[in-house]
Formats: structure tokens, C-alpha cells, sequence
């Protein structure tokens, strides 16, 4: 079944890219988009009969080359499973959605034919995703990294004719270049140390690696950090993290189901998968997992402020995305993976239902993207309206405080603000609840710029403003009850009582071991276990305090996820005082008052504001800066090295020199050879004998030494 | 006595008594009306010595006091000898009937030679070396003027008698010098004269001569001036022959001499093979640049296929033996296929060898065209074309013997190589509108020039075991 | 009177195999292969191997040699060209012959049989019979393998010269004997009876 789910997808990008001139256009779209159904509905039975227990699935037989033996299987564990229903869903949603929203492209031409190569590449991306979240080594790992990288740039890039979106396929291709430097050198670390690269062996070696010292570079590192810190860059570049994230607001070049497909619900959440998946090292790595929190929080919080200032509807959600992924590391960072993972989750929903809604407004609009020309759309559009108000209501986190009651969002980005509290990262915690103000701010905002008001712009594109088909609105809709009710239905499996989100993960408790925990755990809390099994009030828990009545326990790889002895970060988290819980919905309100003062009762104050603070405006409206920054750090003296590089190195020297050899030398020698050729026979008999006396100098000098 | 040894002999015994019984045959009957059929016949005899030779054990048996040697070595190359020759004899049929130079002997001829040829590898004595080198020669010197009203073909008959005699004068020069040095001309017994201590500059020039009559018979440079001249003159199935069984059988024999009586001189000979080696492998390449004429084009391939095989004999060791043996095997394979093509290259029936004419080509014939491309590719020896092992296993050969230059030459001179190969691929692919060629030629041609293509892909999983039998001939003969 | 009989023959077979390059006329170039032939006979003789002598006498000198003879009064090879275009390439092949030669003498010079190659060498001359019939023996016993493929070598020479010379021509009235046996008298004549002034 799960060799189904993956290879599902690939066998649909190639029925539909190369087989749509013989099955026709239509077909091939709905070979490719039916198969992801398949696959999603695959996905969802495995995630629901899976065990808990990981399973390997060997397909083919993949490197054997030296110590480097590896094979091609799925490791299906619940990390995988979550994954995969993710994946899935959206993609198989997406594929839906796009039938809508490509019908007539203005790009292209009447008659072009663009729509099979655009579900191909959708479902080539699907593959290649799955392919990431499958692996069962870091090199099939890589390879998924690598596909979905080359599948994001050509979707990026969909539009070739538009230089605006070449550049942005390259900018994301060549940015994600950088973090994959990282990612490769990490594995290269890896198979170094541990002479493997199939996680089974890496995770039982995890502990080993934090005794061993290696010199990379100009210094010494424990191995695990290093491990770890060169892991992560990967993961910064896959998922925009700051310093890397610049390639994020571009790709919004893309046609927008791609941007909600891989560029807010999958491919970007990659990079968390990864520290998730690699969390046996990561619980080794104090040092990296610190880095990856403070480099978490401050995306979060940079990319929400840069938020607040865009006008162009998909650049705002594309912060917001940036954003949330910061928020997911924090949860990572301080080594709450399953908080991360259950972001990851709710976030697929709500951001890919944004997403939609927004090409759902974009398609309304006639394909205008920036948000002063939108205004009053409410009655023009109103399921669109709808989907997009759940989404923001998600995404702002609106619930009833101190329950487990409300909107995806609310549940885990709760989760992960209590999390980074209880990890002991106050500049996390008080960063990540600056964001969450500044997310309901942007986010409120964005409702408010697009749906209420009076209509701005071009009067024409109003008039004709129309609600979207069917294809796009079902989409809208069943994203929707994920972002309504994800959160409410699996809080306790993400991020409950310790022992069923152990069960979930499939992770052994403490208590069944021999080993001793740190803080004294004994076989005694079996019993208590058991009273608390089916316990799923987390109200509770809270009043539990400081109470350990079960902790996670195993060996590394034991189970999808693994937490140190030492890790006792859920059960803080569960413990936090009330004003921390509180803490992120007083944010939100905070900012939607902020957003209905601003955008509601005074239009006008935001100008005012933006002159009064020209330079922090500015600021904010440039993204600090960073494209300008790197242009001038990094892209100027790499053009220029190229530039010499290529007219100098490679003209001048390497062309002149093959050149040279190759039209000058050579032709001589064919010459020369040509009349040697004479055609008479005493000309070839003399050449032989030439030929013999020099042989025999040759030898008698040779031979008389 | 007697009886064992004709009993080891005997596939050769088949060979020439089948020969000389179609001759009678066929000169008491239909004389040249039944050469199609003496064709087919001699083909199908040769692939059926082919699998009976292949299949005789892997036991080592010398005959005639030491003469005849017929070992996995031998055995190698004769399945190499007989397949390809009646591959090419099959291919040959009827082109040549269209043209009426199909001539009854021409089967035998080809069937003595490949006699000669069974004797060259399996020679144990300079005199039987002798004997099947002329053997060959001298069926070949025939064939190649086949066509005996065009002057072309019968100068480049009489050229290769003229400048064959001399090698053989050489080779003979050669001998005796051996002979008068080491008493004796059984390689059994050179050797051991060679065992202890160092090698006598008369054996060595002995030696030399030797060489040089082989190198003429490989066409490796500086005597390989015979080559283009025979190939273009000759009719082309003739120069397919040419380019097929003999090398492989003047390669098996230089082997088996270098070996076999020189085996304790290897430091003295290698440098000399390999000076040969780089000289027909950079001959080869560049001089075949400016050729037009494929027939020519082939001829230099071939010297710098010979280079590249002579490569793994300077390396002197196991390996460098099994190097050769596979690289000739897939040598032959290649060359069995491009003729098949050329033979069907023709224009208003007549015969065309211009490449140019090959313009557009794919277009027309994209199943064809690919093929080629593939023999192409693979006498570049690009990978992952079955050419590019044959250069990797010599250029292993070359560099695990110490002879890193060597290798690198080779390299460098497999890229200049590569550009009269590729020339062909860019001609069929995006060559000028021209002058169409038109396809003809008979479904075997097609046949032929298909599997081998495919064995260029396919053989790329395990070479059809040919590794391993090599792998065991390069054993017995290096011990 | 050996010695000096060797050292006779040795030198006239020189002089011979010498003048035979260097003789402007061609027929003096065979006359001179003749004496070289010849010269070589009584080395074998010498040698005590008379039958051997006597074929070279009879093959080389009695058939070949006047063969030779045949083709250059036949050809008419313009010998004095062909020497002008030699005389071209002569100081560079003097040269390289000069230099073969040095190296001959350094070879020859350092002539020192090897001791294994001394046990290898036969015996020339068989003690016990007479030497035609271990001519005989060597080449119909030891050697037969040999003598097998030289009669094969000579069968390619032959197949060779019919294959490339004859023609078989339409237009030649050929005997065909069984025909000309198989011939029914009443069949072979016709009597017509012709009259005068008509004809047939």
C-alpha cells in the first residue's frame, strides 16, 4: 500500500507529461489528479490502521558501493504517516483546485498547451515530496530533497516568458543551493562517523556520536552538533529560515496552487521534517537545537513584521508562512518535535486553504495581486470570503482560552508558545507571542484590505469580479473542516498526556525499561500509567503541576521520535502558569483590535503612520533589507568571479588552449599523416623499415642499460 | 601419438577438409552459380566449430611435439576467428551476388584463412606461427583483389602482397635470429633460454623483427601504411573481413608469442608494444580526421583500436592479457555492425562510402540512424556503450602495470578520436540537405547492424560472460 | 680443404646475394641469384646434406631462377626510372642501413650462446641413417603438421592464381567430351538435297 501512495503520483506525472498527446489534454489531467486521489485515500487508511510500530519496506536494491550499502525502502513510521496524509491531501486538493484556476491562463496563447505540463510537474513534486518523507536513508532522502528542489523551480518558473518568474526559479534554486551544501555535507558527516547512512544505524549511534570530537574546518566539534548544525542549514534553506528565507516572497512568481502546495503546505515544511526526523541526534546536540530556537523565534518575528507592511496579497501570506515555519523550529528547538510536527499539520490546512482563497480572489480579480486595488469583495465572492475567514480565524489562533476548544491554529501554536516557555527560551517565548500579535495584525488586516471597504482600483475588474467554479470552492471547503476541527481532533495525540502522545509516535515509555531516568522514574508509575492511559483531559493535566506520572524513554530510533531522559519539555509545557497559556490569545486580540482600528474605523492611519515612520516603514516594506544586502555580499562578486572566470579562465586560456589544439595541432598532424599516405608502395616499405631501425635503436639502447 | 593429436586438431581438420571438398564440389558442378549456398554453408560450419570449440572443456592440450597448443586462450580467440568471420561471410552474400564478384572460392578462401587463423593462436612454434600466418595472408592477399576488373581493388591486392611478403621477411628475419640465439624455434623452449638472467641483444633484435612482422599484421603504426589503401580498395565485405578475424587472430597470436616465448623478457618487450601502442592509437585518431571516405575512416579506426588493444598487451601481466581479449571480442563485435551499415550505404545501386552522403539520414531512417549512433558512441567509447569498458579495461591494464603515460595517452587520444566518430552522429542528425543515400541492403545486413547495436547497450550488464572466459584464457596463457 | 671449400662458397653466395642488388642489368641480377643458389648448394653439401642440395639446385636454380628470368625479359620494367627514383631516397637509406647494421655488429659482437640454448640444439646431421630418409622422417613424422599446412598454403597460392586470372569467355569453343561421346551419328549429320538455281 505504501509502495502505492508513492509511486502512484510519479507514474500520474509521467502518464500526464508524456502521454497527454496520445490520451489527450483532459485525460492526462484527470489521470494525474485521479491517481493522487488514490493515493490520498491510501494515505488516510494507513495513517488510521497504523500501529505505531515503524515498519520498513524494502523496494529495490539502491547503492552498493564499497561500506555504502543501502536499499530503497520506506520507513513508515507516524512521522511518515502524518506526512503522507499532509502530502496527499493537498496535492490531491491542489490537483482538484488547479483544473479552476489554470482554465484560461493569460499567459499563454489560445491553443498552447500548458495545463498536462502543469499537473505533471505537480505530481512529479508530489512524488518527489514523498519520496522525502519515505526514506529510510539519507541519501533517498537527498534525492527527494533534491527532486522536490526541481520541481519547485520548474512550477516557479511555470511562467517562462515572464523574466520575473525566471529569476525567481533561479533565485529559489540557487538559495536552496546553499542549504543544501549543508545538507550534503551532513550526510557526508554522518557516513564518516558512523559508516552508514540508513537512519536505523545513525539513531543507534546517536549517543556515541555526542562523546565524539571531529575537526571540520578550523576547529574541533562534538559530532553531534556539528551533525546537527550542518543538518540544519539544510533544513534552513528548504524552509526559508532567516538568512536563507529570500527565496520564499519570489516564488510567489508561481501560479498559486503551487505556492499553497509547496511553498506553504509541503516542501517548505520539509526542513522541520528533517530535524523532526532527525531528532534521536538532535536530542544530543544542546548546542545546535539552541541555535535552531534563536534562529526560529527571530524568523518568526522578522518575517511577521516584514508582513505587516505588504500589499501584494501572496507576498503576505508567503511572510506568514515564513513566520510559522520559525514558529515550528522554536517547537523543534526546544525539543517539543511533536508540537513542531503538529503545527506542521494544522498549518498545511489552514496556510494551503489561504493559499487557495487567494487564488481564488486573484482568479476573481483577473489575476490582480495587489490588495489596494481590492476592497468591499465580501458580497462579490462570499464562499471565498467564508474559506478565507476560517483560514485567518485558524491562523490567528481563535479558541477559548485554558480548552482545548477552537480553530487548528489556536491548538498548536498554543501548543508551541507554551512549549518554547516551558523549553527555557524566554527570548523564544516572548518573540514567538510578539509574532502571534503581528500575525492576527497582518492576517486581520489582509480579511479587512480584501473584503470590507469600499471597492479600490480598476473599476472594470470590480464589476466583473465573479465567485469561483465549483472545482475551486471544494477545495476551499474541505480545507476548511481541517482547519476547523485538525487541532481539536488530534490535540492529544500531538500534544496530550505523555503517554498517548508516546503511544502515538510509537515511542516506549521509561517505565518499562530497566534503565534509570534521571529524575527517578520506577517500574511503580506502570500501574498509574495505566489509570491515566485513556485519560484525555488535558485540563487536567495542567493540575497536575510539576508531576511526572510517565516519561518517554527507549533508545534512539525506537520509536517515529525520540526524547532525551532529560527532555521534559511536554510536561512543563502542560504546567505552565495560566498567563503563559493566555499569553498568545491576549496577542491575538491585541492585533485584530489593532487591525480593525486601522483598516475599519480609520483607513487613513496607516499612510499617516507609514509617513510618520518613513524609515522604519521602509525598512519593514524592503524586508530589512536582505535582498539588497546579499546582492551587494554575496551576487556582485560571484557574478564577478564568474565573469573572469568565464571570459578570462574559460575563453581566454581553456577555449584558446582546445582551441588551439584542436583546429591548430590536430589538422596539422591529419595533414601530415594524409601525406605520409603517398599511395606507393616504396613509401610503405620505407616507413617499415624506418619503423624497424628505430625499434631496434630503441631496444639496443634500452636494452644495453 | 598421431591419433591425439589430430584429435585435438580436428575442428581445424573439419574446416579445411569442408574447404577443399566444396571446392571440388562446386568446381564439378555449378561453379559460381552455387556460392550462396557455400556461403551459408561455410557460415553456418564456422558458428557450429564456433559452439563445438567454445564447449570442448577447459583443458590445456599440446600436439605435434609441442606445435600446436590448444588451450582456453586458443579456444578464445578461435570462437572470436570463426564468429565473426562467418558473421562477416553471412553479411557478405549478397552484396556481393548484386555486384556479381561472388565467387565461389571466396567462401573457401575465407574459410583457409580462418584455418591460417586457427593456427596463428594456437601456434606453439615459430615454424606453425609461420605456417598459419601465411596461411591467412595469403587467402587474404586473394580476396582483397576479388573484384579483380577494378583497379582499385587489384592495387590494393598487389600492395598488400608486396608489402605482406615483406613483413613476412621480417618476421622470418626475425625467427631465424631467435633461432640462432636460442637453438631452438618451440616457444616452450625460447623461454627457458630467457629463465635465468637477462635476454641476449641478438634474441632481443630477434625479437624486434618479430614484432614488427606482427605489428604489420595488426596494422599498428609505423607499419600500418597498408591499411587504408586495402580497406578502401578492397570490396567492402572483404575490408569487413580485414577489420574482423584477422586483427583478432594477429592479436592472439601476438600474445601467444609475447607470452609464451618472451614470457621471462616482459620488461624488454613492453616498452616496445607500448611505444607502438601510443603510436597507432594518435596515428589513428588524427590521421582519420580528414577522411571522407568511410572505408578509409574504418581503416584508421581500426589502427587506433589496434593501439588501444596493444595497450593491454604492453601492460605484460594477467590482466592486461584479459584486457586485450575482451576489447578485441567487443572490437569485432563493433566493427561487424558499422560494416553491416556500410554495406547497406548505397545510391542508385552502386556502393557509396562518402560520409557526407549520410546527411539527413536519421530523418529518414530514425531506427537505423540510432543504431549506428550507438556504434558510434561505442567506438568512441563513450559510456555507457559496451567500447567505453573494452578502453577502461585496458586503461586499467595499462596503469595497474605501472604504465600511467601510457593510459593517459590513450586517453587524450580517445578524445581526438571521438571527433570523427561524432562527425558521423552530427552528419546522420543534422547534416546540410543533400543527396539522399537510399537504404537498401538485405534484412541480415539490418539484422546484423541491430544486435549489434543492442549488444553495445545490452552487454553493458555482464558482457555476455565474455569477461570471465577471458578473465580464464588471460590465466592460462600469463602463468 | 673443407675450410677452404666453406670459406669459397661462403664468399661467392656473398658476392652473389651482393651483385644481385647492385647489377644494373636485371638479367645479371638473376645470373647473380643463380651463382648465389648455387653457392649455397655446396654449402650444403658441405654440410653433408646432399638432398637438400640437390633440390636447391633443381627448385631454385633449375625452375625459379629461370622463371625470373622469364618475367624480366617479359616486363618491360623500366629499370633505370625505377633506380632514378631510388637514388632519391638513397643517402637517408644508407643511412638507416648503416645504422642497422652498427647495431648488428654491437649484437653480433656480443655473441655469447646461452648456456640452456646449447642443450637445445639438435643434432644436425642424424648418426644412424642415411639423410634423405630423415629428411623424410622429420618431415612426415615430426614435422607433419607443417607439411600438412604448406600444402595447404600452396593450395590458396593456386585457388588464388585460377581465381584472379581465369576468365571463362563465352565466345571460345570449348571440347566438351561427353558431348563428343554421347553423339547420336544419325543426329550429327543432316542431308539436305539442294537444287540447282533455288538454293534453300
Amino acid at each position: 500500500m505504501e509502495t502505492i501512495i508513492l509511486f502512484a503520483p510519479l507514474v500520474g506525472a509521467l502518464l500526464c507529461g508524456f502521454g497527454w498527446k496520445v490520451i489527450g489534454e483532459t485525460a492526462a489531467q484527470w489521470v494525474a489528479t485521479g491517481l493522487l486521489f488514490l493515493s490520498a485515500l491510501l494515505s488516510w487508511i494507513a495513517f488510521f490502521s497504523f500501529e505505531g510500530v515503524t515498519e520498513h519496506i524494502t523496494v529495490l536494491r539502491f547503492i552498493e558501493s564499497g561500506s555504502l550499502a543501502t536499499e530503497w525502502a520506506i520507513r513508515m513510521d507516524r512521522l511518515t504517516a502524518i506526512m503522507l496524509i499532509v502530502i496527499t491531501t493537498v496535492s490531491s486538493l491542489v490537483h482538484l483546485y488547479s483544473f479552476g484556476y489554470m482554465a484560461h491562463d493569460p499567459q499563454w496563447k489560445d491553443g498552447e498547451s500548458y495545463k498536462p505540463r502543469f499537473f505533471a510537474y505537480l505530481s512529479f513534486f508530489t512524488f518527489a515530496m514523498l519520496a522525502l518523507v519515505t526514506s529510510d536513508n539519507l541519501v533517498q532522502m537527498f534525492f527527494g530533497w533534491e527532486g522536490v528542489g526541481v520541481a519547485s523551480y520548474l512550477l516557479i518558473g511555470f511562467y517562462y516568458r515572464k523574466p520575473s518568474a525566471n529569476a525567481a526559479a533561479i533565485k529559489a534554486f540557487v538559495v536552496n543551493r546553499v542549504g543544501d551544501f549543508g545538507f550534503a555535507l551532513g550526510i557526508f558527516c554522518l557516513f564518516f562517523l558512523t559508516d552508514s547512512i540508513d537512519f536505523n544505524t545513525i539513531f543507534s549511534e546517536a549517543s556515541t556520536l555526542a562523546e565524539t570530537q571531529v575537526s571540520f574546518l578550523w576547529a574541533e566539534w562534538n559530532a553531534a552538533n556539528l551533525v546537527a548544525f550542518l543538518l540544519f542549514i539544510g533544513a534552513m534553506g528548504k524552509s526559508a529560515q532567516l538568512l536563507l528565507h529570500t527565496w520564499l516572497p519570489d516564488a510567489m512568481e508561481g501560479p498559486t496552487p503551487v505556492s499553497a502546495l509547496i511553498h506553504a503546505a509541503t516542501m517548505v515544511t520539509a526542513g522541520v521534517f528533517l530535524v523532526c526526523r532527525m531528532s534521536p541526534i538532535m536530542e544530543f546536540a544542546p548546542e545546535a537545537t539552541a541555535f535552531i530556537t534563536v534562529l526560529g523565534a527571530t524568523t518568526a518575528f522578522f518575517a511577521a513584521t516584514v508582513g505587516l507592511v505588504q500589499t501584494d496579497i501572496k507576498r503576505v501570506i508567503a511572510y506568514s508562512t515564513c513566520s510559522q515555519l520559525g514558529y515550528m523550529f522554536v517547537a523543534a528547538g526546544v525539543g517539543m518535535y511533536s508540537a513542531a510536527m503538529f503545527h506542521l499539520f494544522t498549518h498545511a490546512f489552514f496556510k494551503a486553504m489561504l493559499f487557495l482563497g487567494a487564488g481564488s480572489v486573484i482568479h476573481a480579480m483577473h489575476h490582480e495581486q495587489d490588495m489596494m486595488n481590492y476592497g468591499g469583495l465580501r458580497k462579490k465572492i462570499p464562499y471565498t470570503f467564508w474559506a478565507m475567514m476560517i483560514g485567518t480565524l485558524a491562523i490567528t489562533g481563535v479558541g477559548i482560552p485554558l480548552t482545548h476548544i477552537g480553530f487548528a491554529g489556536f491548538l498548536s501554536k498554543d501548543a508551541i508558545i507554551e512549549s518554547a516557555w516551558a523549553g527555557g527560551s524566554s527570548y523564544g517565548f516572548w518573540l514567538l507571542v510578539i509574532a502571534a500579535a503581528m500575525t492576527s495584525f497582518y492576517s486581520w488586516r489582509l480579511i479587512f484590505l480584501t473584503f470590507y471597504g469600499t471597492p479600490r482600483g480598476d473599476k472594470h475588474t470590480h464589476e466583473h469580479a465573479h465567485e469561483s467554479p465549483m472545482v475551486m470552492l471544494i477545495p476551499l471547503g474541505v480545507l476548511s473542516l481541517g482547519a476547523i476541527f485538525a487541532g481539536m481532533i488530534w490535540y492529544n495525540a500531538f500534544f496530550g498526556h505523555t503517554d498517548r502522545v508516546a503511544q502515538f509516535y510509537g515511542i516506549p515509555l521509561a517505565g518499562a525499561e530497566t534503565e534509570q531516568v534521571a529524575h527517578g522514574e520506577t517500574a511503580a508509575a506502570d500501574g498509574e500509567q495505566a489509570e491515566h492511559g485513556g485519560d484525555a483531559g488535558h485540563g487536567e493535566d495542567a493540575t497536575h503541576g510539576g508531576e511526572h506520572h510517565a516519561a518517554f524513554g527507549g533508545n534512539p530510533g525506537d520509536g517515529a521520535l525520540y526524547f532525551a531522559p532529560d527532555n521534559h519539555v511536554l510536561d512543563d509545557a502542560h504546567a505552565a502558569p495560566v498567563w503563559v497559556k493566555v499569553s498568545p490569545f491576549i496577542a491575538m486580540l491585541l492585533g485584530l483590535g489593532l487591525a480593525v482600528w486601522f483598516y475599519l474605523v480609520n483607513p487613513s492611519l496607516p499612510r499617516r503612520l507609514a509617513e510618520q515612520q518613513q524609515p522604519l516603514y521602509l525598512f519593514l516594506k524592503n524586508k530589512w533589507y536582505f535582498d539588497e544586502l546579499y546582492n551587494v555580499v554575496f551576487v556582485r562578486p560571484a557574478l564577478g568571479i564568474g565573469r573572469l572566470f568565464w571570459k578570462r579562465g574559460d575563453g581566454s586560456i581553456i577555449d584558446g588552449f582546445l582551441n588551439g589544439v584542436a583546429m591548430g595541432i590536430v589538422p596539422f598532424f591529419t595533414r601530415l599523416a594524409g601525406r605520409a599516405q603517398s599511395g606507393y608502395i616504396f613509401t610503405y616499405a620505407f616507413w617499415m623499415v624506418l619503423g624497424i631501425a628505430a625499434l631496434v635503436t630503441w631496444m639496443s639502447i634500452g636494452g644495453s642499460n | 601419438m598421431i591419433q591425439a593429436d589430430l584429435n585435438v586438431i580436428l575442428p581445424e581438420i573439419v574446416l579445411a577438409a569442408f574447404a577443399m571438398l566444396a571446392l571440388v564440389g562446386a568446381v564439378y558442378t555449378g561453379k559460381d552459380k552455387t556460392a550462396p549456398a557455400i556461403v551459408w554453408a561455410t557460415g553456418i560450419l564456422m558458428l557450429g566449430l564456433a559452439v563445438w570449440i567454445g564447449t570442448r572443456g577447459t583443458a590445456t592440450t599440446v600436439a605435434f611435439n609441442g606445435m600446436f597448443i590448444d588451450d582456453s586462450f586458443a579456444r578464445f580467440a578461435k570462437v572470436a576467428i570463426l564468429l565473426s568471420a562467418a558473421s562477416v561471410l553471412v553479411m557478405s552474400q549478397e552484396y556481393m551476388q548484386r555486384r556479381g564478384i561472388l565467387r565461389f572460392e571466396y567462401p573457401l578462401l575465407v574459410a583457409l584463412a580462418a584455418v591460417g587463423m586457427m593456427m596463428m593462436v594456437s601456434a606453439g612454434d615459430l615454424m606453425s606461427l609461420y605456417m598459419g600466418l601465411e596461411l591467412q595472408s595469403l587467402a587474404l592477399y586473394v580476396v582483397a583483389s576479388l573484384r579483380r576488373d577494378s583497379l582499385k581493388s587489384t592495387e590494393a591486392g598487389l600492395k598488400y602482397f608486396v608489402l605482406g611478403a615483406l613483413s613476412s621477411g621480417l618476421l622470418l628475419y626475425g625467427a631465424s635470429l631467435v633461432y640462432g640465439y636460442s637453438g631452438t624455434t618451440l616457444f616452450s623452449g625460447i623461454i627457458q633460454t630467457a629463465v635465468h638472467g637477462e635476454v641476449s641483444l641478438g634474441l632481443l633484435f630477434g625479437l624486434i623483427f618479430l614484432i614488427s612482422g606482427l605489428a604489420f599484421k595488426v596494422s599498428a603504426v609505423p607499419f600500418h601504411m597498408w591499411t587504408p589503401d586495402v580497406y578502401e580498395g578492397s570490396p567492402t565485405p572483404v575490408t569487413a573481413f580485414f577489420a574482423t578475424a584477422p586483427k583478432v587472430a594477429a592479436m592472439g597470436l601476438f600474445a601467444r608469442l609475447m607470452h609464451d616465448a618472451f614470457g621471462a623478457a616482459v620488461s624488454d618487450w613492453s616498452q616496445v608494444i607500448a611505444l607502438i601502442a601510443v603510436a597507432s592509437m594518435f596515428l589513428g585518431a588524427v590521421a582519420a580526421i580528414g577522411q571522407t571516405d568511410i572505408k578509409r575512416l574504418m581503416a584508421y579506426s581500426s589502427i587506433a583500436h589496434m593501439g588501444f588493444a596493444l595497450m593491454g598487451l604492453a601492460a605484460g601481466t594477467e590482466l592486461g592479457v584479459q584486457a586485450m581479449l575482451i576489447y578485441m571480442a567487443i572490437y569485432a563485435t563493433m566493427n561487424v555492425g558499422t560494416f553491416a551499415f556500410i554495406l547497406t550505404m548505397e545510391r542508385d545501386g552502386a556502393p557509396v562510402t562518402d560520409i557526407r552522403a549520410l546527411n539527413q539520414y536519421a530523418r529518414r531512417q530514425p531506427g537505423r540512424a540510432l543504431a549506428m549512433l550507438i556504434l558510434m558512441f561505442s567506438l568512441a567509447g563513450v559510456p555507457p556503450m559496451l567500447g567505453f569498458f573494452g578502453k577502461f579495461y585496458v586503461l586499467r591494464a595499462a596503469y595497474e602495470a605501472g604504465l600511467g603515460w601510457l593510459a593517459v595517452a590513450g586517453v587524450v587520444a580517445s578524445v581526438i578520436g571521438a571527433f570523427y566518430y561524432l562527425r558521423i552522429v552530427y552528419y546522420m542528425y543534422f547534416g546540410e540537405e543533400g543527396h539522399e543515400i537510399e537504404a537498401n541492403g538485405s534484412p541480415v545486413l539490418w539484422g546484423f547492424l541491430m544486435a549489434s547495436a543492442a549488444v553495445m547497450l545490452l552487454g553493458v550488464i555482464n558482457m555476455f560472460g565474455v569477461e570471465g572466459a577471458a578473465a580464464a584464457a588471460a590465466a592460462t596463457l600469463v602463468n | 680443404m673443407t675450410v677452404f671449400s666453406f670459406y669459397l662458397f661462403a664468399l661467392s653466395a656473398i658476392a652473389g646475394g651482393f651483385f644481385t642488388v647492385v647489377s644494373r642489368q636485371p638479367v645479371h641480377s638473376v645470373l647473380w641469384l643463380i651463382l648465389a643458389f648455387l653457392s649455397s648448394a655446396g654449402l650444403f653439401v658441405l654440410l653433408g646434406a646432399e638432398f637438400v642440395a640437390m633440390l636447391l639446385v633443381i627448385v631454385y636454380v633449375g625452375a625459379v631462377a629461370v622463371l625470373f628470368l622469364f618475367v624480366v625479359m617479359m616486363l618491360d620494367v623500366d629499370f633505370a626510372e625505377l633506380k632514378a627514383e631510388m637514388a632519391r631516397y638513397m643517402p637517408l637509406a644508407l643511412l638507416i642501413g648503416l645504422v642497422i647494421l652498427m647495431q648488428f655488429v654491437m649484437a653480433f659482437g656480443a655473441w655469447e650462446a646461452n648456456e640452456a640454448a646449447e642443450g637445445l640444439r639438435t643434432q644436425v646431421m642424424p648418426v644412424d641413417r642415411h639423410n634423405t630418409e630423415a629428411l623424410g622422417m622429420i618431415l612426415y613424422d615430426q614435422y607433419f603438421l607443417l607439411f600438412q599446412l604448406a600444402g595447404l598454403i600452396l593450395l590458396v597460392a593456386m585457388i588464388g592464381a585460377i581465381v584472379l586470372t581465369l576468365r571463362h569467355r563465352q565466345d571460345v569453343k570449348r571440347q566438351d567430351v561427353v558431348a563428343q561421346m554421347m553423339r547420336d551419328p544419325a543426329k550429327a549429320m543432316e542431308l539436305r538435297d539442294v537444287k540447282p538455281g533455288q538454293g534453300l
